[in-house]
């Protein structure tokens, strides 16, 4: 079974669990995602891969609790077990197929924002165990809500912190922050944004401006995962992806995120409805409005 | 009982206004009586016509004999020799173009029911504990083979291995075994836990280990199954692929889904109870699109969910590809039919949720290359329909997962795997079956790719 071995709490709503999954550690890559279930009647629901350990077998996950589903496996505790997980899915970054030399001769931006930062996590530390160095901002609403800040220095060149209300590094957001690094004459070749979708929309906005190739990865609704359902589309220069297939890494340049923005609101009145269910179960009494 | 002979007994069904609102079984099956009754009309012809319409070739009349003396277990080792999912085929499958349109019965009158038959003899066997057995004579073999899949092709290979004495092992990607059993087919036309599960029960009696979570691929590849897992020989049946969209303006709205989607919500994901904790839409009134059997358990699922139903074809009744049966049980329940109608926009509201689905109406035009008549467009007759769902059921295309990360995989145009008469792909040692060559097609195909790909499996493996 897929036992807890660690649970930390990162900060507000922001949970790290390590969990053994030998077969998914010894296949993993930067750039991949899970699905896990929490118990036999969970919700199958994708995850970022934040690192694994071929020998140990262990991989490690971080999420934020955002809906019933993520908020009942933040109440699992070490010792227990997920009913399933399965992976890795989705394509490895294209970054790990690049001969390490021609890394090395790229001057790399990354731009994490919230709980995008743990898979960011585990691409520079890939890249900095191939001895490549990059940068990489790191964005957050407020100080509380950095998350990694040790293990993202240890795998980076230089990194930056943006706080919206700037309680920490850079007071604004991750453009804000990129911005500066430009008109600074700091100069990227290439760049990989991870985070909320406006956040990516807003970065890719300005690194198109400023003419650096950018990739994104896309953390859509998904079922299986495995290019059956067709749930995670996505509409990338104008036409059909599938996030599982064909992904999660696009061009962000490319891709559509009103759209995408649009298709994460599909199953919100639902997930409000399951939320309240779980936080107030029979104490709840109507008056949301929602309920039936 | 008093009955005409040359018609078949008829079976019991849940009232249409009451199920259309329930997801219990729909066809309630034959009583003993009913069956030993309906037995009694096969005339257990010699050169029995029933069988060659079979794919997995099960002796129909030899256990509609053994039905006739009412013994049931008899009955059901008959089936077993051919069929490693009789409760399945039993409902499922188009018994109306196969055996049944074969059987003597049917030329004056109407055919046996041997799906029904079927059905009772599995649902039967299952109540009375009795499980399919090992042949006495087999003999263990030292080789192990690795199935990729557990839907109908899949598990019908691997039983049929299992039979043949080889060490099998499922690898399934979902976190439940059944393939579209358990994730495409509704639970009322094919109860998972009293039917599915059971059927799968059975296939692991017979040794085989099924291992879930494990996408081949990805978790493990083909490579890895053959150099550091020990098999000696792989089945592919991986089943069919990413849904098509029409593309055509709006249909990115919320709202749209393809019928994979929805029906996974449903049926694998149990989305249709209210205790479910993964969400599906609830439409007030949905649009669904395609005439397959896949539109069919779309809409009648969606009809379930509390909608309004209408079925969108292109073409006309005569061409609906689903199972007549489907069509006659869905327009009971109430769905209804806009036939020679093609979407052409869909429009949403400012939220950009699905407010209507604007069609046109069609004509049918001159025989094309598959030699029905092409829908053309009227011009000029465009409509809409105020819906707040469309399901896309246009069929699938096969998912890339493993001709990408196998070397030397041959695929077709379409993306299906190529085989050859033995079902083996152009890499030795691997074999594929069912929608992963095939594209979208039956259970009953699938299972019969399947079984020719345990033989094909068991040649190979004796020849080396």
């Amino acid at each position: 079974m897929f036992e807890i071995v660690t649970k930390k709490c990162l900060g507000p709503k922001v949970f790290l669990m390590e969990i053994k999954a030998p077969m998914i550690a010894k296949k993993a890559m930067p750039g991949q995602f899970l699905i896990v279930r929490a118990d036999k009647d969970g919700e199958r629901i994708p995850l970022t891969v934040c690192d694994f350990d071929r020998d140990t077998g262990i991989i490690t996950i971080v999420y934020q609790t955002v809906g019933a589903e993520t908020e009942r496996m933040s109440r699992m505790n070490e010792g227990e077990c997920f009913a399933d997980v399965v992976g890795p899915l989705g394509n490895p970054s294209d970054l790990v197929d690049l001969p390490i030399e021609e890394l090395k001769a790229k001057k790399i931006l990354f731009i994490a924002g919230g709980v995008g930062t743990a898979p960011v996590y585990n691409q520079l530390k890939w890249l900095h165990d191939n001895g490549v160095e990059v940068d990489c901002i790191q964005g957050a609403r407020t100080k509380d809500l950095l998350i990694f800040e040790d293990e993202m220095k240890a795998v980076t060149k230089n990194l930056y912190f943006a706080t919206d209300d700037g309680s920490y590094g850079i007071h604004g957001n991750v453009c804000v922050a990129l911005q500066k690094l430009w008109d600074e004459g700091v100069r990227y070749d290439h760049c990989v944004v991870i985070g909320p979708v406006i956040m990516m929309k807003f970065a890719c906005q300005l690194t198109k401006q400023l003419g650096i190739p950018t990739v994104v990865s896309m953390n859509t609704i998904m079922v299986d995962g495995t290019g059956m359902c067709g749930a995670c589309r996505l509409l990338v220069g104008g036409e059909v992806k599938f996030a599982c297939v064909d992904g999660p890494e696009f061009d962000g340049h490319a891709v559509d995120f009103d759209q995408a923005l649009q298709r994460s609101r599909l199953y919100k009145t639902q997930e409000g409805e399951l939320m309240l269910r779980l936080t107030e179960g029979d104490t709840h009494s109507g008056g949301c409005g929602m309920c039936s | 009982m008093d009955f005409d002979v040359m018609k078949k007994v008829p079976v019991s069904e849940q009232d249409p206004q009451i199920r259309a609102t329930n997801f219990d079984e729909v066809c309630l099956g034959y009583t003993k009586e009913e069956a030993v009754l309906e037995a009694s009309r096969c005339l257990n012809c010699k050169n029995a016509r029933c069988m060659q319409g079979c794919p997995v070739s099960i002796n129909i009349p030899g256990f509609i004999a053994k039905l006739k003396d009412g013994d049931v277990e008899g009955a059901y080792n008959v089936i077993s020799l051919s069929s490693s999912l009789p409760a399945v085929c039993g409902r499922v499958c188009p018994q109306e173009t196969q055996c049944e349109a074969q059987c003597i019965r049917g030329i004056k009158g109407e055919a046996v029911s041997i799906g029904r038959l079927e059905r009772f003899v599995a649902d039967s066997a299952k109540e009375m504990g009795i499980k399919p057995q090992l042949p006495a004579d087999m003999v263990k073999k030292d080789k192990k083979v690795a199935v990729i899949g557990a839907g109908p092709s899949g598990l019908t290979c691997a039983g049929d291995l299992a039979k043949m004495g080889y060490d099998v092992t499922i690898f399934e990607a979902l976190h439940k075994a059944g393939g579209v059993l358990v994730y495409g087919i509704p639970e009322f036309r094919l109860p998972k836990e009293k039917v599915v599960a059971k059927e799968v029960e059975n296939i692991k009696e017979l040794g085989v280990k099924i291992v879930t979570d494990a996408v081949i691929g990805r978790s493990l590849t083909i490579d890895d199954l053959f150099e550091s897992e020990g098999f000696s020989a792989v089945f592919i049946g991986s089943g069919a692929g990413l849904p098509r969209f029409m593309n055509i303006p709006g249909e990115q709205a919320l709202g749209v889904f393809s019928a994979n989607e929805y029906l996974t919500r449903s049926n694998l994901m149990g989305a249709f109870s209210p205790d479910s904790r993964t969400p599906i839409m609830r439409a007030k009134k949905a649009v669904i699109v395609g005439g397959g059997n896949v539109a069919m358990d779309a809409a009648r699922t969606a009809k379930r969910l509390g909608a309004e139903v209408h079925v969108v074809y292109r073409r006309s009744e005569a061409e609906l590809p689903a199972r007549a049966e489907e069509v006659h049980h869905a327009k009971e329940e109430g769905i209804i039919f806009d036939l020679l109608t093609n979407p052409v926009e869909i429009v949403s509201d400012e939220n950009g949720w699905v407010k209507g689905c604007t069609c046109i109406r069609m004509e049918l035009g001159e025989p094309d290359a598959s030699g029905r008549r092409s829908p053309v467009p009227v011009e000029g007759s465009e409509f809409t329909i105020d819906c707040d769902a469309v399901i896309m059921s246009l069929g699938t295309s096969p998912n890339p997962l493993i001709k990408k990360t196998t070397a030397g995989l041959e695929v077709n145009r379409k993306g299906g795997i190529v085989v050859n008469e033995s079902e083996m792909t152009s890499r030795a040692g691997v074999f594929a079956g069912g929608d992963a060559v095939t594209g979208a097609a039956t259970v009953i195909l699938a299972m019969g790719a399947g079984k020719a790909a345990a033989k094909g499996i068991d040649e190979y493996l004796s020849a080396q």
